[in-house]
């Protein structure tokens, strides 16, 4: 953490006084240079990353209505034993698209969507490295999105589980196209989340504000930081995977055929090392969030900053080493069972770590109960109840006996919901007046937050006691005189609760967006970056780059942020600065708005979704994908080469 | 639209002597009450740990909602509370550590216990049986050296009591889980694997078992009966399961045998003695004598087994067992011959 | 919002191409349709009959061509009714193959149902009164899928045993020869 970094930008350059026209013009020239182009056109050609994370964010949340729409439908088929509002065929379909819903098409997007709209102005940067491959990353995600749901609105729905275990997903015992859509939608979200990760790991690396060297980083960038490696790591082996049930059920392989030579476990293995990873790919950033909202609200900076940052790299590397407990029923040699029980158990250390720190800010601070806060307290609560049933089944003896049962819907319910859509939720409370310019309305927030956690706990807690009661998970019905009846009538009580409570925060985003208190630049008096920004901010987010000292700038210098000029206002450049200590490095002209990633989009569309039908899916999808790659990359005129040449400080 | 719409409403009142409520906490063998132990003990460690982090947390958040709201942040906190501070969180961390230490010994050791059941079953001779999963149904088999002293069932586990019993499981379709709360554990049935797992029951009863692993459409349906009974009753059981279907005496009895190997029933099912040697459903030589059918789904009665054989789509949507429409005559000469097998 | 409607447009031609080709296909007929007593009825030998001739009832229950679950389910009644012990996998033996493209007593559903029903000269069996006849509807979509007669997209997959023939939906489309050999 040397300060010459910064010490050096402000000698080149810091300028804190121009004349108020000058700068006027100046804007004007940015915004002419950055902004969107307006209209339909816009959308598919914009590389502005705010326009994009929003389209993201409003999309994986519309899926979350869609996927919270299933898990009602099931709680009411499940209100009474023998029950006969939905059959087998539409309730499998039901529970396997609510989870891959959830799952792929909710959490992960908005997790990282929140990143690549908050990364960039946390790092006080213009935009993310590849603006292009953001805007195609999007439709590659809404495509694979449309795509399941398509299918389940024509009762062509997956329907052997958000998991797909072969056989059972396998060609001789899922007809038809079903599973392979859940495949393919596998494939679209995967190289979605891909290129999103990819973005964010260049974008932190290489496009700091000069002066902000790791160290000084916020958590929730941090957190997006190790959740983007994280996402590298993990999701090749569920591509791996999902193609390899996809050429089992196309082209006739035997990856999962026992009689010749596969494996069904096989399948488990791929699939959970990447999906325990992915339970910590939704949390992490959840963790960030709770960061940045403790932080402002408390008054203080983060407790114990250092040991939350290797927590969550801690989380990262742990999380890779815990897929096998999914799979203790399956037989294991013992001392497998001893070194994944032993690294469940570990798991819960980094994260006890966060929790003692954030209580310990909280404690020392000032705290401000507005509603962001209290969605926090919400999640903490929630989440020691969820982390604690967690270590509960890491034990091989106890998860046999809970192991898919309702012990677990309620566990990971916990976790997942507790542990980050709670956050989410405080997050959008507390990021909604930058994202509109307008505040939430605190009263709806207070019903929304009550009613979400009383609904939450009606519906979810009984669970644990249905699944030691012998309630396995995934039944369409149960027979009254199992006794479940009651505790199943009680959870579903829960679920209109939950219902209301997101009518709720739907009514309050949509009255607050015209009529909600006009935010100004920081209304919470935030320590971060993003809160230098215009609300909402400018096309180009920021005029100058900004310059950092420490790690919460907006307090360090409370009356004029230091900054650096010279990039240029008449093409897209941002500053480039180095990996450790963010020295600025050189200026870097970006690409701007094209037809052409929308274009490979599409050919990527084609590909895929023709190799759920045909072989010839993939040649086609490759030769597409070739010419609009080539439309992407194709040389411009000299002039433009220089412009975008960048120029090294 | 949907063909399950008309499905019946049975009453269910398993007449069995000591029917046990499917429940992890109410365990009837050594390895249930293990499971017992350790639940308790994550309960009393978690329900600590949950409350002294939700008042720290509360008192934290609250102490100080009377004061006025402080203005400015503080951005460098005075490093004399910090570190008191951070004396307090390491030791919180330390603590953490060490339950998470004890509980960690705990698993082990139950663990251990869980296979010392093992060790001493396989030197006490265990009782040996062979379940093989299919959609939607059990398939049980006692071996035995001897071809004709091998017995077939489904759907109903006869085990001695104090015994130990070593189950060794396979599928021939999708996978499956083998899940007796009361008994303790599950074990997945896995196609082109053969799973092992050893129980005992220590108190006599009948204790339902059901499928645990997501396995299709009739999931929900594919439980399976345990019956735990005293080893001179289990070898009464199994004596009698050897014995091949006794011949109808009566008319009625002899017309519903000429009803059930005239139609469709004899490609799937078998009846030892007959000339019924189907493969593809459940062995139906003694099923008079089965508490269930249809996997756990009714009770053993003559209205249900009526249902079960016209409509089976409508109990079990999905089923493999196709619709049998016989006429009424039939019918009732068919369900008496197979209630007559016992 | 322009944009939300062109979503919105893009949603229905996505739903329209995949009711196009999907919602047939992917129906789950559990129940048969018509469900008929499959007590022993007369046995004809011969489609052949004078003046016009009289409608089967179970004629309206299939067949499944247009099904995949239906065609699976036939798959897996070729398997557990032995079919193969005349029709090895489709490959022919005791029995004529059904892989080919040359049909004795015809290719439609129709004829496969009554072959299958009524039984046939040298050795196929009458198997009315012991299958229902809603499987034969599947059994008869089956065959026409293991000889490429129905569409590639509802054949089965591979199964999950050893593999004597490549899976029914990489068979190429076939076009049915009518044969007067017997």
């Amino acid at each position: 953490m040397r300060d010459g970094s910064a010490a050096r930008a402000a000698t080149v350059s810091v300028e804190p006084a121009l004349e108020e026209r000058r700068l006027e013009k100046e804007h004007e020239a940015l915004d002419e240079q950055w902004r969107t182009p307006p209209g339909f056109a816009g959308w598919l050609i914009s590389t502005d990353h705010k326009s994009i994370a929003v389209r993201y964010i409003v999309t994986a949340f519309s899926f979350f209505i869609l996927g919270g729409i299933n898990a009602a439908i099931m709680r009411l088929q499940l209100a009474r034993p023998d029950a006969h509002v939905v059959g087998p065929d539409l309730y499998n379909q039901l529970f396997t698209v609510h989870g891959s819903t959830m799952m792929f098409l909710f959490a992960v997007p908005v997790m990282t969507a929140f990143g690549l709209y908050f990364v960039p102005l946390m790092i006080g940067t213009r935009n993310v490295a590849f603006p292009r491959l953001n805007n195609y990353g999007y439709y590659v995600y809404l495509t694979g999105a449309l795509l399941l749901w398509g299918a389940f609105l024509l009762n062509i729905g997956p329907d052997t589980g958000w998991f797909s275990y072969p056989p059972l997903s396998g060609p001789e015992f899922a007809p038809g196209k079903r599973v392979d859509i859940w495949a393919q939608m596998i494939t679209f979200t995967e190289i979605a989340a891909l290129v999103t990760a990819i973005q964010i790991i260049v974008t932190v690396f290489k496009q700091r504000a000069p002066g902000m060297s790791l160290g000084r980083m916020p958590l929730f960038v941090w957190a997006e930081l190790v959740v983007a490696f994280m996402i590298v790591f993990a999701m090749p082996a569920v591509m791996l995977d999902s193609s390899y049930l996809a050429i089992d059920r196309l082209i006739g392989t035997h990856f999962f055929n026992p009689a010749e030579g596969g494996d069904v476990l096989l399948h488990q293995h791929l699939f959970w090392f990447f999906g325990h990873p992915e339970v910590y790919i939704i949390f992490i950033p959840a963790l960030g969030m709770v960061s940045a909202i403790v932080e402002t609200f408390a008054r203080r900076p983060i407790f114990g900053h250092t040991a939350m940052v290797l927590s969550m790299i801690a989380t990262g590397f742990v999380a890779f080493g815990l897929w096998v407990h999914h799979m203790f029923a399956t037989s294991l040699p013992q001392l497998g069972e001893g070194f994944f029980t032993a690294a469940s158990t570990m798991i819960a250390i980094p994260s006890g770590v966060q929790i003692f720190c954030w209580i310990a800010t909280i404690w020392s601070g000032r705290p401000r109960l507005r509603v962001p806060m209290l969605w926090v307290i919400g999640f903490v609560i929630l989440f020691v109840i969820g982390g604690l049933t967690g270590v509960m089944i890491a034990s091989v003896p106890f998860d046999l006996q809970v192991h898919d049962t309702y012990f677990i819907v309620a566990h990971f319910h916990y976790v997942l919901i507790g542990g980050s859509v709670f956050p989410l939720f405080g997050a959008f409370y507390y990021w909604y007046p930058k994202l509109t310019g307008r505040m939430l309305s605190e009263t709806l927030g207070k019903w929304n937050f009550w009613l979400f956690f009383i609904g939450f706990n009606v519906t979810f807690f009984p669970m644990h006691l249905l699944g030691l009661e012998g309630m396995p998970r995934r039944v369409y019905t149960y027979p009254a005189s199992m006794g479940w009846g009651e505790l199943n009538l009680l959870a579903s009580i829960g679920a209109p609760i939950i219902v209301a409570s997101v009518v709720v925060f739907l009514v309050n985003v949509w009255v607050s967006r015209r009529r909600g208190a006009l935010a100004g630049e920081n209304p919470w008096d935030a320590p971060t970056l993003e809160w230098a920004t215009s609300s909402p901010p400018a096309s180009y987010a920021f005029a100058h780059i900004p310059v950092v000292h420490g790690r919460t700038p907006l307090w360090d210098t409370r009356d004029e942020l230091p900054v650096v000029t010279g990039l240029r206002s008449d093409c897209r450049e941002v500053l480039v600065t180095d990996l450790l200590d963010a020295e600025p490095d050189h200026r870097y002209g970006q690409a701007g708005p094209s037809v052409w990633p929308f274009a490979l989009a599409v050919a990527t569309a084609v590909g895929i979704i023709a190799s759920i039908f045909t072989p010839w899916g993939t040649p086609v999808g490759v030769v597409l994908a070739t010419i609009a790659l080539t439309g992407w990359v194709w040389p411009k005129g000299r002039e433009r080469r220089e412009l975008l040449a960048g120029e090294r400080l | 639209m949907r063909a399950w719409r008309h499905g019946t409403a049975f009453p269910i009142a398993l007449v069995a002597v000591g029917q046990h409520a499917q429940s992890a906490l109410d365990p009837a063998g050594p390895q249930g009450d293990r499971f017992i132990g350790l639940w308790w003990l994550s309960l009393a460690i978690s329900v600590a740990v949950f409350v002294l982090v939700v008042i720290a947390l509360l008192v934290a958040a609250l102490r100080r909602r009377h004061e006025p709201v402080a203005v400015e942040p503080v951005v460098a906190p005075e490093p004399a509370g910090e570190r008191s501070l951070g004396r307090v969180v390491n030791a919180a961390v330390a603590v953490t550590v060490v339950l998470l230490f004890v509980w960690l010994v705990a698993s082990v050791r139950t663990g251990r216990a869980y296979t010392s059941l093992r060790a001493a079953g396989s030197a006490r001779a265990p009782v040996e049986v062979t379940i093989t999963g299919h959609q939607w149904w059990w398939e049980i088999e006692y071996p035995d050296t001897n071809p004709s002293l091998r017995v077939t069932t489904a759907n109903e586990l006869h085990v001695p009591v104090g015994r130990p019993v070593v189950l060794k499981m396979t599928s021939t379709d999708v996978i499956h889980s083998f899940w007796a709360p009361n008994l303790g554990g599950k074990r997945d049935l896995i196609p082109g694997h053969v799973t092992t797992m050893w129980f005992q029951a220590d108190t006599p009863g009948v204790y339902r078992a059901q499928c645990a692993e997501f396995c299709g459409y009739q999931h929900a349906h594919m439980a399976l009966m345990v019956v735990a009974e005293p080893a001179g009753r289990f070898r009464a059981w199994l004596a009698a399961q050897r014995q091949p279907a006794a011949p109808p005496t009566d008319s009625l009895r002899a017309r519903g045998e000429r009803v059930f190997l005239g139609a469709d029933c004899t490609l799937c099912h078998s009846i030892a003695g007959t000339p019924a040697g189907g493969r593809q459903g459940p062995d139906l030589t003694h099923v008079g004598s089965r508490l269930t059918l249809a996997a756990g789904t009714l009770p053993n009665t003559r209205r249900n087994l009526a249902g079960w054989i016209v409509d089976p789509q409508s109990t079990k949507p999905g089923s493999l067992m196709p619709q049998n429409p016989l006429g009424s005559e039939d019918l009732q000469a068919l369900i008496s011959y197979l209630e007559g097998l016992r | 919002m322009t944009a939300a409607r062109a979503r919105a447009v893009v949603a229905i031609g996505l739903g329209a191409l995949a009711a196009a080709t999907g919602c047939e296909r992917e129906a789950r007929p559990f129940r048969s349709t018509a469900l008929t007593a499959s007590a022993p009825g007369e046995v004809t030998v011969s489609v052949l009959q004078p003046g016009p001739r009289a409608p089967r009832p179970e004629m309206a229950e299939g067949p499944y061509d247009e099904n995949a679950y239906a065609i699976a389910d036939g798959k897996r009644l070729f398997d557990a009714y032995n079919c193969s012990g005349c029709h090895s996998q489709g490959g022919g033996g005791m029995g004529p193959p059904l892989m080919d493209s040359t049909w004795i007593y015809g290719s439609a559903p129709e004829n496969i149902y009554a072959t299958i029903m009524e039984g046939r000269p040298n050795g196929m069996p009458a198997w009315q009164g012991k299958i229902p006849s809603d499987q034969v509807w599947r059994l008869v979509s089956y065959v026409r899928s293991l000889a490429g007669l129905t569409r590639k997209d509802v054949r089965p997959g591979r199964n999950d045993d050893m593999q004597v023939k490549p899976a029914e939906s990489s068979m190429p489309r076939q076009r049915a020869i009518p044969s007067t050999k017997p």
